[in-house]
């Protein structure tokens, strides 16, 4: 177990990067605490593959080191490492048995045989897959495979960090559940670094401590899955965490009010005058429609009943703005305004979000 | 549900019937036919019955041949299988140079047989070929027209240069379909280098190698062209191979009746071990779908 640390990490795949763009991982400092689960959450080809391949020394990094527990291991082989990784797709040695592929990693580390034995029994429990321990994993079904993966990647129990890349996507959502629910329960136990990259945003919440949510090549914000929902840090945070995402709009700020499309809101906070295009952020939950003439003049196009709540569409001069309204509200054809609770508005310039005045 | 009766539907299938019946069925026939009778020219033919057969399984000149034969396969197989395997995890992965070696690779099967003979003729002879003259030179006695081991080490030598480059592509071509991740998840779990050899990449290209050991085989079982050029069968009967003995009986000697019962049986054995190969292969194909 240890804590990792980037240190002004960076890494292109073109062999002389000159502009920011060249890079698919951009500079990076930060450290993971030892022994705190964190999702590295993103969309495809944000890089959170690239910074997992480094953390476990697939890859060098092209500028910065990596430290575990303060020492420099940026130009360490992976076998020195000490790291375990679970892949997207499952990898298993088709030709051994269950029970072989369990206890490969032990055995390759020369680890005593009536230990191995032990342990790959406990980790069999752990998957649910004592009754196969016996049989070749070739022709076994692929969530099976992948479990097999998973506990490859657990054996283990001096690693420096658990590291797993998307590793639930070849499973059925039922045991998807169950797998996660098990390494949370595994991280509380025995304490591991773990790295989960993901770009399912339920599995990033219900999985990490804290989240790291990266938006092309740039890590956008860590925080805690509270901090993610109310106070994002960035326009993309907004957009992908959520369900829908945030509403988005254009604005003029000073102070503590905003002018959206000549209609004249409140922000309860002061804001100053920040520079660059300004834009207001309001999650679906903090947006509520009224009737009169308060709030901003909005279209219904059509909602939604998801069974627990419903998901209101509206059209507000041609930018779309969603509504999560409770499933007993009425919605009645008057309700042409929407209105914002102030506590969930944030401001944003240029995509980065602005801190209220004396907050 | 009533099928529809066309009698019809048999024209059809003609054409089929027709080149089948040209390029195999006919001459197995003919070949059969010959098996079964005596001939002195003049197109006069006598039933011998299975005289020939009979002949043909107390025949020393034909065990003679078929050991010969059963020694040259299982050596070439026995060198270019490991070899190639070698040869294609050595290969580089990608780039310029695995461009480069692909091609240098594929160059020796490009050859045609009888001039891969002759290039080896020629190589190995003591006046004027390279090797021959250098083997000479540094004291070694090498003469495959006369020495039984160096006719041997010849013909071998030359057919691995010829084939070992498929065996080496087939390998490759089986490599390069393994996924990066396997060899992250060996490098994750500390595997040495033999056992990823040994748990990753052979598990992976065991179908292409049993169709290389099936290829070579039967490629190398009904080799002609190559010793016939280089050795002529000799020194003596030594590099003699069935496929060689049979041209002599057949149009050397034109005793068409016993080579005719000696093709058959040629014809047999090869289908006897294709068979124990495809039953193999299938059976390794099951095991994976359990």
């Amino acid at each position: 177990m240890a804590k990792i640390t980037l240190d002004n990490l960076a890494h292109s795949y073109l062999p002389n990067p000159t502009r920011e763009d060249d890079y698919a991982l951009k500079e990076l400092n930060h450290d993971w605490a030892d022994g705190e689960a964190y999702a590295l959450l993103g969309s495809s080809g944000c890089g959170k593959s690239t910074l997992l391949n480094i953390i476990s020394g697939l890859l060098h990094p092209s500028q910065g080191r990596i430290l575990f527990n303060d020492r420099d291991v940026t130009m360490e082989p992976t076998t020195q490492r000490n790291i375990a990784q679970v892949f997207q797709f499952p990898v298993v040695y088709d030709t051994m048995t269950v029970r072989d592929n369990l206890a490969f990693p032990l055995r390759n580390r020369g680890a005593d045989p009536a230990y191995i034995k032990d342990r790959v029994q406990q980790i069999a429990q752990m998957i649910g897959m004592e009754e196969m321990l016996n049989r070749k994993a070739r022709g076994l079904t692929a969530d099976a495979k992948q479990k097999i993966s998973l506990g490859r990647g657990m054996v283990r129990e001096d690693v420096n960090a658990l590291l797993f890349d998307e590793p639930l996507t070849v499973i059925d959502p039922h045991m998807k559940w169950e797998l996660r629910t098990q390494l949370k329960s595994l991280h509380h136990e025995f304490g591991h670094t773990m790295i989960y990259v993901t770009h399912d945003q339920t599995e990033a919440l219900t999985f990490a401590d804290k989240v790291v949510v990266m938006y092309d090549g740039r890590v956008v914000q860590i925080g805690t899955p509270q901090q993610l929902f109310e106070t994002p840090e960035h326009t993309f945070v907004g957009y992908f965490i959520g369900s829908p995402g945030m509403n988005v709009l254009d604005a003029q700020v000073t102070g503590d009010q905003a002018v959206v499309a000549g209609t004249q809101i409140s922000l309860g906070k002061g804001f100053g005058t920040p520079k660059g295009k300004v834009e207001i952020g309001v999650r679906p939950e903090f947006t509520a429609l009224a009737a009169g003439d308060v709030g901003l003049p909005v279209t219904i196009k059509r909602v939604e009943d998801v069974g627990r709540h419903k998901i209101v569409r509206a059209d507000f001069h041609g930018t779309e703005i969603n509504v999560i309204a409770a499933e007993g509200e009425g919605i009645s054809p008057d309700m042409n305004r929407i209105v914002f609770d102030t506590a969930g508005v944030n401001v944003y310039s240029d995509s980065w979000r602005v801190a209220p005045m004396g907050a | 549900m009533n099928k529809t009766v066309n009698q019809k539907a048999w024209f059809l299938i003609l054409p089929v019937l027709v080149l089948v019946a040209f390029s195999a069925v006919i001459p197995l026939m003919t070949v059969v036919n010959y098996s079964v009778q005596d001939t002195f020219g003049n197109n006069q033919f006598f039933w011998a019955g299975l005289e020939w057969f009979k002949e043909l399984m107390s025949s020393e000149r034909m065990w003679d041949a078929l050991g010969r034969q059963i020694a040259f396969s299982a050596i070439i197989l026995f060198i270019q299988i490991p070899l190639g395997v070698f040869v294609a995890l050595n290969m580089p992965k990608k780039g310029f140079w695995a461009s480069v070696c692909l091609i240098l690779m594929s160059l020796p099967l490009l050859i045609p047989w009888n001039v891969v003979g002759t290039i080896w003729q020629i190589f190995g002879r003591v006046d004027i070929g390279l090797l021959g003259y250098t083997l000479d030179a540094m004291g070694v006695d090498y003469n495959y027209t006369q020495n039984f081991y160096a006719a041997w080490i010849t013909v071998v030598v030359m057919d691995v240069w010829h084939w070992t480059s498929l065996v080496a592509l087939l390998a490759y071509a089986g490599l390069q379909s393994i996924p990066d991740a396997y060899y992250q998840a060996a490098k994750i779990d500390q595997a040495s280098r033999w056992k990823v050899f040994r748990f990753i990449e052979l598990p992976k290209i065991m179908g292409v190698l049993m169709i290389a050991i099936l290829l070579r085989f039967m490629d190398s079982f009904m080799i002609y062209t190559e010793p016939f050029v280089v050795t002529g069968g000799g020194p003596g009967n030594s590099t003699t191979f069935l496929s060689i003995d049979l041209v002599k009986m057949a149009l050397g000697q034109f005793d068409l009746g016993p080579a005719a019962a000696f093709s058959i049986m040629y014809y047999l054995v090869i289908l006897l071990i294709s068979y124990v190969f495809y039953t193999v292969m299938t059976n390794l194909d099951k095991r994976d779908g359990h």
